[in-house]
């Protein structure tokens, strides 16, 4: 069993990512052989072979380039399985791939069990297993679901890998920065972030009185920032901050993967949410089946109270 | 300027999911359906289009399952969509993505559209794949996870969401498709009017039975609920005795309370 591994590169870096790769091509008990469409320097440091495509003639992701150098690739290894990250790159580039190859295609997989792959539906409030029914089969991965070992250490093989002439269809124009952040979540001891069950902007004020009265910051899933309650810098989740506060309140917040990813790492959570199958329960130390508008302003000022027992006695 | 716009209906992501007797799906009775949210970005961006071009492009609003996905037709309409393409799926949620890119490939094949939006996910499946494979199908331009969306006399200009707030800026040419990404526009809430408007816009059901068949490639088993997580308390009832139990959580397990 073979499988062909695409790292990620970007603008003349390598992504960590792409050793999560190898790790889930070992769980598999697969051979590995990987792909980089990138530069000699930043070549994965694996015992296996590693087809090189020159960045410097590929540039930066362009999915006519690349899907063509992951065919060639493909047409020399034959291999089972082609790999590839769950993330703009591989989904975008990885159906293309399965599309010329007609071969099925299980996106985000986040574990292997009896040799089917595990994915989430629902956002992620459903697990379930999909068997491929094509001989080569494309996935996407999951980030975080397989961890490598950062102190293995190997000699590629390196060969290198060449295209005739494609014209693209999109033109890359260029990156734009992520905004400046204003607040840096990534420091905090205490989050209380707010998602969607919130309801409305004016009910943040409850959810910010608490992460005050608990000397924390207030940070948020997507769609509260997408909705104007609160700034960009204070998302926190894959296209917002990571952050690993000692203790991170979730109000009405699902618990979609994406958000999942971006403080699954706190150390103790508090999820507050009326649905008792939400899936943040899966990160959750305490989930309270509650209405946040009711649990919350009563939280707040029980430790207020209490602080200031406390403060009167000292 | 022909605008194609795929939806899907999906269950609304707070309904309590009930697994089917056969283990491979969830029960669908006594489920609420909305319209899949990155597919409103879809919807709200081709009417933004037609609006910006003055009234001309021609929006087809299509929708693969069974009769219920009516609904979500008829609320495309009442955004502003010109037509409903209803194919009548009653299997549709067993079918794997290929499957369903293969029936709206073929079905725009014949059409010819100029542009085609589709979300870039469904919540349900969230395979994230039913756009480029219809795109690689037709065998035309694709850019997936549009936060950033202009037109300008045939020429579209992107922005990609890439990880970690870094956006990619991409031009390409119709015909084109592409994805959409959450936050990409603030979709409409459709007036009273317009609703009415939308009762009497065409909407044609085309059978299943006349699309081209393909194999699947892909196979869903068994679904089943993911393990909260180990050692994990649940508090409910009333709410000042589970503040009290939270006050006493704060004190004993984090460091909160000095
Ligand atoms: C490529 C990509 C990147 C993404 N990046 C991010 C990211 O960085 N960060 C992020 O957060 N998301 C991200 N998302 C979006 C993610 O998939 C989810 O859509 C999002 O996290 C959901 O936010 P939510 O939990 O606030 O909303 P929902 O999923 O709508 O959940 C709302 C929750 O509130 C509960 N609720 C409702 N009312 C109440 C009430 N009165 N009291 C208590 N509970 C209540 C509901 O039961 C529900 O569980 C990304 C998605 C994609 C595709
Ligand atoms: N049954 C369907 N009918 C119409 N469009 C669909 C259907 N399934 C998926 N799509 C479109 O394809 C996108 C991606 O879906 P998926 O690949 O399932 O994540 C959705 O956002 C829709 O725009």
């Amino acid at each position: 069993m073979k499988a062909l591994l695409v790292c990620e590169y970007r603008e003349g870096k390598l992504l960590d990512s792409s050793y999560e790769l190898v790790a889930f091509a070992d769980k598999l008990g697969a051979d590995n052989v990987l792909l980089l469409i990138g530069s000699m320097a930043e070549v994965p440091r694996v015992n296996s072979t590693v087809y090189l495509a020159d960045a410097e003639i590929y540039g930066e992701y362009n999915p006519d380039l690349h899907k063509k150098i992951v065919l060639a690739a493909v047409e020399r290894e034959n291999p089972d399985y082609i790999v590839f990250g769950h993330s703009s790159w591989g989904w975008d580039l990885a159906p293309r791939v399965a599309t010329a190859l007609r071969a099925g295609q299980v996106s985000e997989v986040v574990d292997i069990v009896d040799g089917q792959f595990v994915a989430g539906i629902c956002n992620a409030k459903l697990r379930r297993t999909v068997t491929p029914k094509t001989d080569t089969v494309v996935l996407t991965i999951q980030s975080g679901a397989f961890n490598f070992d950062s102190t293995r250490q190997g000699t590629p093989l390196v060969e290198r890998i060449e295209l005739s002439e494609v014209i693209p269809s999109l033109e890359f124009i260029g990156y734009e920065p992520s905004e400046a952040k204003s607040v840096d979540l990534t420091r905090s001891e205490v989050i209380v972030s707010i998602g969607r069950g919130v309801g409305k902007k004016e009910n943040v004020a409850v959810i910010s009185a608490l992460a005050r009265a608990l000397g924390g910051e207030l940070g948020a899933s997507r769609p509260a920032v997408d909705a104007g309650w609160v700034e960009h810098c204070q998302q926190i989740g894959a296209t917002g901050q990571t952050v690993s506060p000692r203790l991170y309140i979730a109000c009405g917040i699902s618990g979609a993967i994406q958000h999942l990813v971006g403080m699954r790492e706190s150390d103790f959570v508090f999820a507050i949410n009326k649905d008792r199958d939400a899936p943040i329960a899966e990160v959750a130390d305490v989930l309270v089946v509650a209405d946040i508008m009711q649990i919350v302003p009563e939280l707040t000022a029980k430790f207020l109270k209490t602080e200031n027992t406390f403060r009167q006695a000292g | 300027m022909k605008i194609l716009v795929c939806i899907k209906q999906v269950p609304d992501m707070e309904s309590q999911f009930i697994i089917n007797s056969q283990g491979n799906w969830f029960d669908e009775n006594n489920l609420s359906f909305r319209m899949n949210e990155y597919d409103e970005y879809a919807v709200e961006q081709a009417v933004r289009l037609k609006e910006q071009l003055g009234g001309d492009p021609d929006i087809t609003a299509l929708s693969i399952g069974s009769g219920r996905v009516v609904d979500v037709l008829r609320k495309a309409l009442a955004f502003g969509c010109d037509r409903g393409v209803h194919i009548v799926d009653p299997d549709s949620c067993a079918k794997d993505p290929w499957q369903i890119a293969s029936m709206i490939a073929a079905f725009a094949q014949t059409e010819g559209f100029d542009l085609i939006f589709t979300g870039m996910q469904s919540q349900d499946r969230g395979s994230a794949q039913v756009g480029v494979i219809v795109a690689e199908l037709l065998g035309i331009s694709c850019v997936t996870t549009l936060i950033g969306f202009a037109y300008d006399n045939g020429v579209i200009t992107v922005k990609r969401e890439l990880e970690g707030g870094v956006k990619g800026v991409l031009k390409l040419k119709t015909p084109a498709l592409v994805t959409c990404q959450l936050g990409l526009n603030v979709p409409r809430y459709p007036t009273l009017p317009n609703i009415l408007k939308a009762k009497k816009k065409q909407l044609v059901a085309i059978p299943v039975g006349d699309m081209p068949h393909v194999r699947e490639l892909t196979a869903t088993c068994t679904i089943y609920r993911p393990r909260k997580k180990a050692g994990g308390l649940i508090l409910e009832g009333d709410v000042g005795i589970v503040a009290d139990r939270l006050m006493g959580i704060l004190k004993e397990c984090t460091m909160v309370m000095k």
